[in-house]
């Protein structure tokens, strides 16, 4: 995939190999949030260009977004359910709205709510769950198409730095199994703490522009 | 045709959990449901109005284009004659089909509801009726007339033209109404549905905007909403349109002498015509709510 960015991000050249681990950090406000949502479709750029899976968002359809978005996981700081259902369906929502049946991926699903360490908490409501839990609840959505890339926003903005550790934990370990991972966060021990356990890029957006930070973080 | 049926079937099965997506709204469903079924429920009776105007003008002009009357009133000793020699002259009329005189006993079932049965009919100076019938071409009224003021003083002709065709025109009119109204309450309940709907839709943007997240195409989120609002409407218009259904018949029938107000209702395989209410309703629902939806949902990233 490769991105182009303009006013808010400009001169922004980069394209994530499958397999890679980034970071992606820089001052509040620099632009972070617009980054990822430029990367799975939610926003078009106003000049350049930026492709998903090869292709080019411009000409893509509302319905390509959509089924791009499935090989997509997300995972935002301030991440919705829909609320009226419990965890369990939550999580399993992908599978529902890509019309695959829930019965034949049960297994999957009561396994991802174990990794993730919600099994117990499966009936509960989305309202109920502590800031990690939902974070938690928010990653096993975001993997369980299975998905090629995965992005996230934020996703140890709120929980204590034992529960960021676990959730960095599950993240390296998706990104062991093949997968792309793009963290934007601006916790540094936390990029720390990855760099010790997996090959990590750091980007740094500032000044409207990209960098790649250097080895010394 | 088959895969279109199959693909209703499948719309009105539905998808348990496609369903179950979109949370429960109680007050915007039972007011869908309200007004499926009122609308309904007005429809029955427009229609019902239409198909007895209907009845009525076909009735009217189809006996204004065939029978008229002639009256023939002279002094007693005169009817006799005059009769004879209006029916010669209507005899050798062309476009007269049959002319014949009424017999005393069918005047006096004629004048039994004004006088009572026990009239003395023969005695009175009431005055000869004769009923004249046209052929398909009919006869030219002013020229009757003139020959009848010469051989038949007495008499005079009533084509029915005067009083019927106002009010054949009045019947067509109404049938019109009754269309009318149901052209407006179909665009009513259409109106009403989209503001239901997008109320619904605007309520649920954080459902949506869950559903477009983890990869949901958008016929597969508006049809959450449509197949919902569809079912509504057509549950409320089944049950508006039994409740009209029951209305109507437990209408007072009316005599069939009772002339203008024969039977506001249906007749007969017009029974038919109310059943396909609820689904015109639900397929009125089915378009306002997809529009509605896909409308909303282009606006959404």
């Amino acid at each position: 995939m490769s991105y182009g960015g303009g006013e808010l991000l400009s001169d922004i050249s980069l394209t994530l190999s499958p397999g890679s681990f980034h970071f992606l950090t820089g001052p509040s406000g620099a632009g972070k949030t617009t980054f990822l949502k430029l990367c799975y479709g939610a926003l078009l750029p106003t000049a350049g260009h930026v492709r998903m899976f090869g292709a080019d968002v411009r000409d893509m359809s509302r319905d390509d977004v959509a089924l791009a978005r499935r090989r997509i996981g997300v995972v935002h700081q301030d991440v919705q359910f829909l609320d009226h259902l419990p965890v369990a369906d939550n999580v399993a929502l992908p599978l529902i709205v890509s019309g695959r049946d829930r019965t034949d991926e049960s297994e999957n699903l009561s396994e991802l709510l174990n990794w993730v360490g919600l099994s117990k908490r499966a009936g509960a409501l989305p309202a109920e769950l502590s800031g990690g839990e939902r974070q938690r609840a928010a990653l096993a959505r975001a993997v369980i198409m299975s998905p090629e890339v995965i992005l996230a926003d934020e996703p140890t903005g709120n929980i204590d730095w034992e529960m960021s550790q676990r959730l960095l934990q599950l993240l390296v370990e998706l990104n062991r199994m093949g997968k792309t991972i793009m963290i934007a966060t601006h916790d540094m021990n936390l990029i720390r703490a990855a760099k010790s356990q997996v090959q990590a890029r750091v980007l740094r957006i500032s000044q409207r522009r990209l960098h790649t930070a250097g080895a010394d973080l | 045709m088959t895969p279109d049926l199959t693909r209703i079937t499948a719309f009105l099965a539905g998808d348990v959990q496609a369903d179950r997506l979109v949370p429960p709204t109680g007050f915007t469903a039972r007011l869908t449901v309200f007004v499926a079924a009122a609308m309904a429920f007005l429809t029955v009776f427009a229609l019902a109005l239409s198909l007895a105007t209907g009845r009525l003008a076909d009735r009217w002009s189809d006996e204004l284009a065939r029978a008229s009357t002639l009256r023939i009133s002279a002094p007693m000793d005169q009817r006799e004659a005059q009769t004879t020699a209006a029916l010669r002259v209507l005899e050798t009329t062309p476009g007269v089909a049959s002319a014949r005189a009424l017999s005393d006993e069918e005047q006096r079932a004629l004048l039994e509801p004004w006088f009572g049965p026990d009239l003395p009919v023969e005695s009175l100076p009431i005055p000869q009726l004769i009923e004249v019938i046209e052929d398909e071409t009919g006869y030219d009224a002013a020229g009757l007339r003139l020959r009848l003021s010469a051989e038949v003083p007495g008499a005079v002709l009533d084509d029915h033209t005067r009083w019927r065709r106002p009010l054949v025109m009045a019947a067509d009119r109404l049938r019109l109404l009754g269309w009318l109204s149901i052209a407006l309450i179909g665009a009513a309940t259409a109106a009403m549905i989209t503001l239901a709907a997008q109320a619904a839709l605007a309520a649920n943007a954080q459902v949506i905007a869950v559903l477009r997240l983890v990869g949901a195409r958008d016929a597969y989120i508006a049809q959450a909403f449509v197949r919902r609002f569809t079912l509504r409407a057509l549950g409320g218009a089944a049950a508006g349109t039994v409740l009209g259904m029951i209305a109507v018949l437990i209408l007072p029938s009316a005599q069939a002498e009772a002339g203008f107000l024969t039977g506001l209702g249906f007749q007969g395989w017009h029974w038919i015509w109310p059943l396909v209410i609820p689904p015109l309703g639900a397929a009125v629902a089915f378009a306002a709510t997809r529009h509605a939806a896909q409308r909303t949902l282009r606006e959404l990233s």
